[in-house]
């Protein structure tokens, strides 16, 4: 008889849905193999020896057996607890939003350790900051380069001209700002851009998470930064993200 | 689509069977006599004639209000929140609560789509408004969607004036020490009793 092939590895729980009678697929976005899922039997009942550590937004250390058609959770250790992340609203929400986004920007068996590394980071970031909203923006921001997406800032995406400090609009369709001239020929959503808010997409664009959680930004410049990265973000997903409602609603956005 | 072929796509509609197991049961509904097959037809058709929402607490009834609803010997002033009606009678077993239910047919889960406005917590909210209601307990299950409804709702519930509580979280019975996860064991800690 072949025997199973097993694998270790440590990894994020990005979400989970029911399975049968009490079982629950799992979606992880593990460091070595990106995004995988697998099945935990019987992780639905109270006395279930796995189900309590693959909640989502858990960080854990997994032994996953591969099937011919769905993977199998054999083993789960909690790496990491992430306890704002369980304990209040607006940062779970937060939490959600950003696995939410991993989820979208990732397929599955490609590893990114450096998309790994910035949701551990954020997760740990939500436990010590009470403005989930600016770590909402500084994430966006540094997923989306990471993704390949990373919007163009400082030169004009239609004909490539420096652009110097003031107030322009942001193509969703071409990825970055442009000049007016070159406004009418650029394909998908307009957005306006405050010039504070470009010089803060900057700043993230090179911060660390203590350098972006230093920052203070008024309610303006969040907004108009909120509307820029969000409406680019449901472009390149071709939806708005469901998590992102539910982060406004309890007044973390 | 033929006959048997229509029997299969919608008993694969329903949650939890498959393609294989679809055709199991058309195949057995096939084989066995007329008596089964009218029998669950005439169940399927009954259902969804008489039962019918309560409409004091929601839960699935024959009759509006439920029997518990209508029940006057049961403690009016506590209403224990739960997300699905088959919640209801796992409760009533354990034979330690006496008091209202309200079933808000699923939990707050952002990643799914579903929201606060698609479940039942506008009628819970009417209901506690003027009401002799001095306690509400949220027995949502315990996991991450279950954690956000009770936050979600405890945050609307507050500002009544309502005492908010929820079960304890802690070890299960016939579970092992040595498989609990880390919340599970730190809150059963926390909440630890005299002996």
């Amino acid at each position: 008889m072949a025997r199973t092939k097993t694998y270790d590895t440590q990894g994020v729980v990005l979400k989970h849905m029911r399975l049968g009678e009490a079982d629950r697929i799992v979606t992880l976005y593990t460091v070595d193999r990106g995004k995988v899922s697998a099945v935990v039997k019987g992780a639905r009942r109270i006395t279930s020896r796995k189900g309590g550590f693959l909640q989502p937004l858990s960080h854990v250390r997994v032994s996953i057996a591969e099937g011919r058609t769905l993977d199998q959770v054999m083993e789960a250790e909690t790496v990491a607890i992430y306890r704002a992340a369980r304990e209040d609203l607006a940062r779970m929400s937060a939490g959600l939003y950003f696995a939410e986004l991993v989820d979208g920007f990732s397929v599955d068996g490609a590893a990114n350790p450096s998309e790994f590394h910035l949701l551990v980071g954020a997760l740990h970031a939500l436990d010590c900051t009470g403005d989930p909203e600016r770590l909402a923006r500084y994430f966006e921001t540094k997923l989306l380069s990471i993704a390949g997406f990373g919007p163009e800032m400082r030169q004009c995406v239609g004909c490539g001209m420096d652009l110097p400090a003031g107030d322009y609009t942001f193509s969703c369709g071409e990825g970055g700002l442009v000049g007016a001239e070159c406004r009418s020929r650029c394909e998908g959503p307009l957005v306006h851009a405050s010039m504070n808010a470009i010089k803060v997409v900057r700043f993230f664009q090179a911060a660390d998470f203590s350098q972006a959680l230093d920052l203070r930004l008024t309610d303006g410049v969040m907004g108009n930064l909120r509307q820029v990265l969000g409406r680019y973000i449901a472009h390149v997903l071709e939806r708005e993200p469901r998590s992102a409602e539910f982060m406004r609603l309890v007044g973390s956005a | 689509m033929d006959p048997v072929g229509r029997l299969v796509e919608e008993f694969h509609k329903l949650p939890g069977i498959g393609p294989k197991t679809a055709q199991r049961l058309a195949y057995h509904l096939i084989r066995s006599g007329d008596d089964a097959s009218h029998s669950l037809a005439d169940a399927i058709r009954a259902v969804k004639q008489q039962i019918v929402l309560c409409s004091t607490c929601a839960n699935v009834t024959e009759t509006d209000p439920c029997r518990l609803c209508r029940d006057s010997s049961r403690d009016s002033s506590t209403i224990c929140v739960v997300e699905e009606p088959m919640d209801v009678p796992a409760l009533e077993r354990t034979g330690a609560y006496n008091g209202s239910y309200h079933v808000l047919h699923g939990v707050i889960s952002p990643m799914n789509g579903i929201r606060a406005d698609d479940l039942k917590i506008a009628s819970l909210l009417e209901r506690l408004k003027g009401s002799e209601v001095t306690e509400v307990v949220l027995a949502m299950n315990p996991n991450l969607e279950g954690e956000a409804t009770s936050m979600y709702i405890h945050g609307l519930i507050s500002p009544l004036g309502i005492k908010v509580t929820r079960p304890a979280r802690g070890l299960p019975v016939g579970g092992d020490l040595e498989y609990a996860d880390e919340v599970t064991l730190g809150r059963a800690l926390e909440g630890r009793q005299e002996f």
